[in-house]
């Protein structure tokens, strides 16, 4: 059996022998394998298949491709792969298919919303923006956000997002080709064969799962002497034997970017009822293309007369398409209309398989051409000078009423004619969208009265239809021809082009049509232009009526051309009417930009893999392991993972630091310091580059010795810090903070590419390469001298801020001698390689000493209670050198360095800058907020400026006492003064100190 | 006519024929007391101001395109005010309290929506960061509050707490009347609003000149429909502010970058709020019409092409369907762009310039939207008094020259 009962005994693309089984809203249903939804409905006699945005007019499937602006309906599949506003006419019939309606209830034959459709007068465009200010006796904007805005929003939407996680994998490709040809109907064939002949790479993309576009639904005449139906399996043959093409089917070019980047979206398995679930869904593919070919085609437009929306009203081409392709006829008896001669090859074709033809309507008064003239002899009833002026039915078009239009523009009623379906062409608009997106101009050809592609902006060429060229032959021949120019633009030579013989064709004289628009009378029913949307000729009307006279302003009122089919089927009948209305031209209401995608494309599919862990690549040192081994708490640095706090048995965080603290002051800990940045400066002019990125001194630096140097911006402000060591005259190992290591390393390349090319500077990235083990505590040299080879430890030869190169536990090491807890300390450098087996030993020997690992928190905690700032902590970016008590660090004798110029602009020499300092709570175990504000008074009033705010604050357990740094406006004369925090629950006194909490002399660092 | 639901009903049955224009289209004057270049949303409210508070309404406001058509109309519209430094929590709380009373002040819906914004914090630093905000915040009277995760997924059901994310989301800080509007009402009902008090929105004419007397002083505009004269001369053209300062050889301290945003097709109601996600890029809310509205961070390359990049919409992508794993079957409808002028200390320009007569109101980057009421008003004061409103002064030209800065992006990388 052929599943349904308006499925044509023979012909199509369909196999009849395997039977589909599928749900509509729950019905079981048949269709045939290679059938879309779409096709497998109406061979099942269902038109209706969803209902409108606004009023819920019940509506049918217009199209067969995807400008398709009515029938969108769920696919449901388990586990989160449901899918809403899915086009019927593009989605894949497979066994089990399951399909829902959306928008409706309780359900599609009777829908409530359809009230909207009866109160449709209180509704027209824009009606929203003049009501629902009141009513006046309630508060501002209380009933807005509290009842119309909800029930707006609950009316709104098409479907419903699935509620669990989409469990399907999203893959992504980038490629090169030479030619890239988007869209695989015969202009795109020919230009794909043409141009792989030349011997160009090329990929071929086509939204459809078959690829031969228009070809694939003729149904008469043939090329060189081959049936046409059959011409596009041929030519992919021939193109799946050139090793450099590459048929995408499935794969819609969706975007046009800058310097010929094409994105593409490619469907894998949606249509497979039941795929692999190891494998991807979609693909997103990246295509850089010297040359683009353009053959996309052109899309029918809908006729506009009053009640066009009703289901069984369908666009002829999509008829012939159903008919021919997918053998489904669209009802019993037919209605064709429209204002050119494809109406006449559809009413043939549709005859030729029994469908009774009520009328075949020309609007034309005088048309002549061969299709004509074979539909006449066919005998079929042809009026011309007749226009559709409306129709009849509830859930399916049953009548339609027919008008003449008379010279003074007035319609003379010519009758009505039942039928169960009507075909309609209005014409077909170019499918300039891609063209467009390049940034190509447009121009308007008058006479066809459609956009065509004008000056290119890239190397590109549109073939075929989107192109204008009209007839099969013609189309053939452009796309041909755009194959070779493309070959050529890509250095390839001319080769011997292609003849195509086309014969038998019903060639169409006319075929974009005049757009049909008639006005109409008051009081007339209501006539779709943007179908999804339920914009009206009327609401069109009545934008240009208030003074809207751009397209963009009138789509934005009316949003007309903003549904989900972005305009496809309406833009040129809805720009039509509004220039008649206007009584302009088209070109002078001007056409509203084409943006991408040209069709919608899954967020998943932009994600790609970008998901879980692969969501940005995690980075881990080699020392990462171990402290995993010892159960270390971890937190997200940039994209590092840090080891956090190592908790032992039952301690909390709390109680981890505070060991670790203690531990590293009274003994000794080990730090893992590898994620801070490092950048190697090698070259004659290393010093004199360092001088000028950073506020120190650095001619002056010995080598072996290190400096803590400052980054400011160009405004002024601290941006980043890192202690530097010069090896020798023309090397430096420079350290940046764990999130500053490839801004500083950008900065410093922007500086010496652009401001400084005469400079013999050299710039790399080390961070990678060394592992750094920080080694702090009084106990910190007993435990590393022992493994280090070649150099001497001692105080005297490694003074604090120092550097030398040695072995360490048989490793070669650059070994600082510098801290950052105020204690006795060094850093290991060893490459990473080593970092693990260095850090083993080291750690072992610690732990003999009575010492322990410590993570970043206890880093912070040892490092504020010394008052060492950490940049993004205590600096914001609006913070200079001296608000830190820094300013001793600048080298005053220099000529300049970047930020200097700033620093002396009027604000920065303020006395009254906030500064550094400490602040000491009353209650020793009172905790202030990171971030609160400090205030001088206990009960500020609303709108106090505030002195200025907590930028660090934790418990300090080896002082027995909470500390806090803090940022307060000419803090550095308020010390021993008492101020507030005011929080919440009210205001936490605090004594103003110095920033500098344990040893202040600094006596253990020199140890 | 005034806009009202008695009127709706009453145009309704006699076919809503006789609405008037929203505003004339006039052909321009020779000479105006105040020339406004750029119509815009924040032009647009200058404009209203200007005529509504001060009285001066022989004001035309010259487009070169049609208005609201700049970044007016390309924004993802959110609005909040819960910002760090005085100055700011100034103008933007200015600017909300405006918002509040909009629709009835203009007589036209403008949709403002005070559905909450959240903006989540990824790492150890985004709290501290937020928390600073939520405490100054409180102090200055502007509502904000911290969230913990399950807080914030309580207020927002589709966002994805789980400890498993890349970037897990340790909290939030939740603004509450905070929330989205219609941005073409906006510009819209502005315009509308000053053309019912006599300022004249000329589009499609685009200024080309900025004429100086011998003192150096603004006399007028040369423009593509001819000279216009104005004493006094507002520029407010966002991404292209530079090329119109450089009209009168002043050189701004503006970068101009493409920045991108994009809508799904309409879904019904899941998101009720708007979510922003500073450190991995995420800004999304739903609209009235149901459609996910998402905007990226900007481009990262300063140009005037109003289409950015492909890796910036993956990149915001990416970020959306890991936060909100059951939008990823959803489907992106429409992508565009917009070029935002940005400053050095991120925060707008609003005041004087070194050229007498010479106004500007610039720099709003990417997220001036939210400060359009607040800054037309403002605005509107300073070209009619002649020198800076209180709430203007602190966003001065010369702060680049004093140092003076008001880094909002520094201390949080708020974008929008
Ligand atoms: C994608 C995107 C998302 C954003 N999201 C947000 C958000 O969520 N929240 C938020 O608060 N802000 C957001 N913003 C920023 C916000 O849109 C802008 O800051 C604000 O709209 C600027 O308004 P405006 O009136 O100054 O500029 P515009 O609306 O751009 O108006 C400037 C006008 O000047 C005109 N013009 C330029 N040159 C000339 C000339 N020579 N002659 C005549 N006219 C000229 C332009 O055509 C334009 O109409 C976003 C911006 C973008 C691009």
């Amino acid at each position: 059996m052929s599943a349904g009962a308006f499925r044509t005994a023979t012909g199509g693309r369909i196999d009849r022998t395997h039977t589909l089984r599928f749900t509509f809203d729950g019905r079981p249903l048949q269709g045939c394998a290679g059938d879309t939804l779409a096709s497998a409905l109406l061979a099942n006699g269902r038109h209706l298949v969803g209902r409108s945005f606004k009023y819920h007019r019940p509506r049918g499937i217009v199209t067969s491709g995807s400008e398709e602006p009515n029938a969108l309906v769920t696919v449901v599949r388990d586990g989160g792969r449901t899918t809403p506003n899915l086009r019927a006419t593009q989605v894949e019939l497979y066994d089990g298919l399951t399909a829902i309606s959306q928008n409706r209830w309780p359900s599609l034959t009777r829908d409530l919303g359809a009230i909207n459709d009866k109160l449709s007068l209180m509704f027209p465009a824009g009606f929203y923006y003049k009501t629902f200010m009141g009513p006046r006796f309630l508060p501002e904007n209380w009933a807005w956000t509290k009842v119309f805005e909800p029930a707006i929003r609950r009316a709104a939407g098409l479907g419903r997002a699935p509620t669990s996680a989409d469990p399907d994998r999203y893959a992504s490709r980038y490629a090169h080709c030479d030619v890239l040809v988007a869209g695989a109907g015969p202009a795109g064939l020919a230009a794909a064969l043409a141009a792989a002949e030349a011997g160009a790479r090329v990929i071929v993309a086509d939204e459809q799962s078959e690829m031969g576009g228009s070809l694939l639904s003729a149904s008469r005449g043939a090329i060189n002497g081959v049936p046409t139906a059959q011409c596009a399996a041929d030519a992919l043959a021939q193109l799946a034997g050139h090793a450099r093409v590459r048929l995408l089917p499935r794969t819609t070019v969706f975007g046009y970017f800058a310097q010929n980047m094409a994105g593409l979206a490619e469907r894998i398995s949606d249509h497979d009822p039941s795929p692999d679930p190891e494998g991807p869904r979609e693909r997103l593919w990246q295509v850089r293309a010297r040359h683009v070919v353009i053959a996309t085609g052109a899309i029918e437009r809908p006729l506009v007369f009053s009640n066009n929306d009703r289901p069984g009203i369908m666009l002829a081409g999509a008829a012939l398409t159903y008919l021919n392709r997918y053998g489904v006829t669209p009802g019993q008896r037919a209605v064709i209309a429209g204002s050119h001669d494809g109406i006449y090859a559809a009413a043939l074709d549709l005859a030729g398989v029994g469908v009774e033809v009520a009328a075949v309507l020309d609007t034309r008064a005088d048309p002549q051409s061969a299709a004509m003239a074979a539909a006449l002899d066919a005998g079929l009833p042809i009026r011309t000078g007749t226009c559709i002026v409306g129709s009849r039915g509830h859930l399916r078009v049953s009548e339609i009423m027919i008008g003449a239009p008379m010279a003074d523009g007035s319609i003379r009623d010519a009758g009505r004619i039942p039928c169960d379906c009507l075909l309609m062409s209005g014409g077909w608009t170019p499918s300039v969208h891609l063209f467009s997106q390049s940034r190509g101009k447009l121009r308007f050809d008058a006479a066809a009265g459609v956009f065509l592609p004008g000056v290119s902006a890239q190397s590109e060429t549109s073939a075929g239809a989107c192109g204008g060229a009209s007839g099969l032959a013609a189309v053939i021949e452009s796309g041909a021809a755009a194959g070779r120019t493309a070959a050529q633009a890509c250095g390839f030579g001319l080769g011997r082009a292609r003849a195509y013989r086309v014969e038998g064709i019903l060639e169409a004289t006319e075929a974009t049509g005049h757009v049909n628009a008639p006005r109409l009378p008051q009081g007339m029913a209501k006539a779709f232009v943007d179908f999804q949307n339920d914009v009206t000729s009327r609401d069109l009307e009545l934008a240009a009526r208030e003074g809207f006279r751009s397209i963009e302003h009138i789509k934005r009122y009316t949003t007309t051309g903003m549904a989900t089919d972005q305009g496809k089927t309406s833009n040129m009948n809805a720009l039509a009417l509004v220039s008649g209305t206007l009584n302009t031209t088209v070109p002078d209401v001007g056409l509203t930009t084409f943006r991408q995608p040209y069709t919608p494309v899954t967020f998943g599919t932009l994600a790609g893999m970008a998901r879980g862990d692969l969501f940005d690549p995690i980075r881990r040192t080699s020392i990462d392991g171990w402290a995993q081994g010892k159960g270390a708490a971890f937190e997200d640095v940039g994209t590092w993972k840090r080891a956090w706090y190592f908790p032992r048995a039952k301690e909390d965080m709390h109680a981890a630091v505070a060991r670790e603290c203690r531990t590293v002051r009274a003994a000794v800990g080990v730090f893992d310091a590898s994620t801070l940045g490092k950048i190697e400066v090698v070259g004659p002019d290393a010093a004199e580059f360092l001088e000028r990125m950073y506020v120190n001194a650095f001619k002056a630096l010995k080598p072996g010795r290190c400096r803590y140097g400052i980054l400011l911006n160009e405004a002024g402000f601290v941006i980043d810090d890192g202690v530097i060591a010069r090896l020798a005259q023309d090397r430096f190992h420079v350290t940046t903070t764990t999130g500053g290591a490839a801004s500083v390393l950008n900065m410093m390349e922007d500086y010496l590419q652009t401001e400084w090319p005469d400079l013999q500077v050299w710039l790399t990235s080390t961070t990678e390469q060394w592992a750094v083990i920080a080694v702090q505590g009084p106990r910190a040299r007993d435990v590393i001298a022992p493994l280090v080879d070649g150099a001497d430890v001692g105080g005297e030869a490694l003074p604090h801020m120092s550097v030398c190169e040695a072995k360490v536990a048989g490793v070669p090491a650059r070994l600082f001698r510098v801290s950052f807890t105020g204690e006795l300390g060094f850093e290991i450098n060893v490459p990473v390689g080593a970092g693990r087996s260095v850090w083993e030993a080291v750690a072992a020997r610690v732990e003999d000493a009575g010492g322990c690992a410590y993570g970043t928190e206890a880093m912070h905690v040892l490092r504020a209670e010394k008052g060492y700032i950490i940049v993004g902590q205590e600096t914001d970016g609006t913070v200079i050198p001296e608000d830190l008590g820094l300013g001793w660090a600048i080298g005053k004798s220099k000529a300049d360095f970047v930020g200097r110029r700033s620093l002396v602009r009027p604000d920065m020499i303020r006395t009254d800058r906030k500064q550094l300092v400490g602040l000491l709570t009353r209650g020793r175990d009172v905790l202030l907020d990171d971030g609160a504000q400090v205030t001088s008074v206990a009960a500020p009033a609303k709108g106090t400026a505030a002195l200025g705010h907590v930028t660090s604050s934790y418990h300090s357990s080896v002082l027995g006492k909470s500390i806090a740094l803090a940022l307060v406006r000419g803090g550095r004369g308020l010390m021993g003064q008492r101020l507030h925090v005011p929080m919440p629950k009210g205001a936490v006194e605090v004594e103003v100190v110095s920033p500098v909490f344990y040893d202040p002399k600094g006596e253990k660092l020199n140890g | 006519m005034q806009y009202s639901f008695l009127n709706l009903v009453r145009q309704g049955l006699s076919g809503h024929q006789d609405w008037p224009a929203q505003w004339r289209s006039p052909e321009p004057k020779t000479a105006y007391d105040v020339v406004v270049v750029g119509a815009g949303g924040h032009g647009l409210a200058t404009a209203y101001y200007l005529a509504k508070e001060h009285g001066i309404t022989n004001v035309a406001v010259l487009e070169k395109g049609w208005l609201g058509g700049g970044n007016t109309g390309r924004n993802t519209t959110i609005i909040r005010s819960n910002y760090l430094w005085e100055e700011s929590e100034a103008i933007y709380e200015h600017a909300l309290r405006l918002w509040e009373t909009l629709s009835r002040e203009l007589n036209y819906n403008v949709m403002y929506s005070p559905r909450g914004v959240m903006m989540l914090a990824h790492n150890v630093h985004d709290v501290q960061v937020f928390k600073r905000h939520v405490h100054a915040n409180r102090l200055a009277g502007i509502d904000n509050e911290w969230l913990s995760p399950e807080e914030a997924k309580a207020f927002c059901p589709p966002l994805n707490i789980s400890r498993q994310l890349r970037y897990p989301v340790l909290g939030g800080a939740l603004q509450r009347r905070g929330g989205v509007a219609r941005h073409d009402a906006v510009a819209w009902g502005y315009a509308r609003g000053a053309d019912r008090l006599g300022v004249d929105i000329i589009q499609n004419c685009e200024v080309t000149g900025i004429r100086r007397d011998i003192n150096g002083a603004v006399e007028g505009v040369e423009t593509t429909r001819g000279t216009i004269k104005a004493k006094k001369v507002g520029v407010v053209a966002a991404g292209h502010t530079s090329v119109l300062m450089a009209m009168a050889s002043l050189r701004m301290p503006i970068e101009s970058f493409p920045l991108q945003a994009l809508v799904s097709e309409p879904i019904k109601p899941v998101l009720p709020c708007v979510v922003m996600s500073n450190s991995i890029h995420a800004y999304i809310s739903q609209s009235d019409k149901g459609e996910l509205v998402i905007g990226a961070g900007t481009d990262v390359y300063t140009s005037y092409s109003q289409t950015g990049g492909l890796h910036i919409t993956t990149h915001t992508l990416e970020a959306i369907a890991e936060l909100f794993p059951t939008f990823r079957r959803l489907r992106m409808m429409r992508n565009w762009g917009g070029i935002v002028d940005v400053t050095p200390d991120r925060s707008p320009i609003i005041g004087t310039t070194p050229v007498p007569g010479l106004f500007v109101n610039c720099g709003w980057g990417t997220g001036g939207f939210k400060a359009t009421p607040g800054s037309g008003h403002v605005f509107a004061a300073t070209i009619a008094r002649g020198e800076p409103h209180p709430i203007a002064a602190p966003f001065s030209l010369e702060r680049f020259v004093t140092g003076r800065l008001i880094d909002e992006a520094a201390a949080a990388a708020v974008a929008h």
